[in-house]
């Protein structure tokens, strides 16, 4: 992988409006038991706007950064090798229906260890205000020629 | 406030049965349609030994006991895992993935929770934490 990549910072993703049904619909897919994920008059009791995303959630919207990543012609990064090596997440607030997040991709590091290769970035994520709501770091090992 | 939590703690331990169709379902709400989460013969060709759950399927799930106790007291300010092992789905069994979950680190309105989570009696994720804030 080209390690050149480093410090390289892409175009904003967005904004990406999080409605109320892909909530309800991710909430579903990961097994959500609490309320405020599913049903909008429990999370508005809780003092939320609308219902509340789950903490992966925001893992849609870094996946349309990492297109950016992978698609740069001097990556090199060969899709059918990528696997998930790492994920995190640092949230200043909660995601609910409703936020306009605007994610910015930059990539903080690139190794080689054997014959993998492994790129971290970070995806952050800020609301209609600009204020920072959450950074979705991500480390993808690219496997080597078997 | 205290949160009347102790280091050491099981907060729960559940197991959550996959089958091919809660991979469909994580595809279509996530976006991420790569076929080695639906087709065995994709999966094959590229050295895998069948359909696998989505990592951040695995992930997310992970962290809903966590959620569950956390109610509506407080809120998560980071979650973090690393993918060890993948979950293989069997088209008919499908998989049984448990996650414990327990007090790791407990502040004065703050806490950490660690999980466990495994799948055949192996861990499929390292240091799965979440970290949370008490109101």
């Amino acid at each position: 992988m080209n390690p050149e990549l480093v410090g390289r910072e892409f175009p904003p993703v967005g904004p990406y409006l999080v409605g109320r049904e892909k909530v309800r619909e991710f909430a579903r897919a990961v097994f959500a038991t609490n309320p405020i994920y599913r049903d909008v008059d429990a999370a508005r009791a809780a003092g939320h706007a609308d219902v509340v995303a789950p903490p992966t959630f925001p893992v849609v919207i870094q996946e349309l950064t990492l297109a950016q990543l992978l698609a740069e012609p001097d990556a090199n990064i060969d899709f059918s090798r990528v696997v998930h090596g790492d994920q995190r997440f640092q949230y200043s607030r909660n995601v609910v229906a409703g936020d306009e997040l605007t994610a910015t991709l930059s990539v903080s590091s690139v190794k080689t260890l054997g014959g993998h290769s492994m790129v971290t970035s970070e995806s952050v994520m800020t609301d209609a205000n600009g204020d920072h709501v959450v950074t979705a770091i991500s480390t993808l090992v690219v496997r080597g020629d078997d | 406030m205290t949160t009347g939590l102790t280091v050491g703690e099981t907060i729960s331990t559940i197991t959550i049965h996959l089958d091919r169709g809660s991979l469909v379902r994580y595809a279509g709400a996530s976006g991420d349609f790569n076929p080695i989460h639906y087709r065995d013969d994709i999966a094959q060709s590229v050295g895998l030994p069948g359909v696998l759950a989505h990592g951040m399927l695995t992930m997310g799930l992970a962290i809903q006991p966590a959620l569950e106790f956390l109610g509506t007291r407080g809120r998560v300010i980071d979650y973090g895992v690393r993918f060890t092992r993948p979950v293989l789905v069997d088209a008919e069994s499908g998989a049984d993935v448990t996650v414990e979950t327990k007090v790791g680190a407990v502040m004065d309105d703050a806490a950490r929770f660690d999980l466990t989570v495994t799948f055949g009696g192996e861990t499929v994720l390292g240091k799965a934490q979440v970290q949370v804030v008490f109101d």
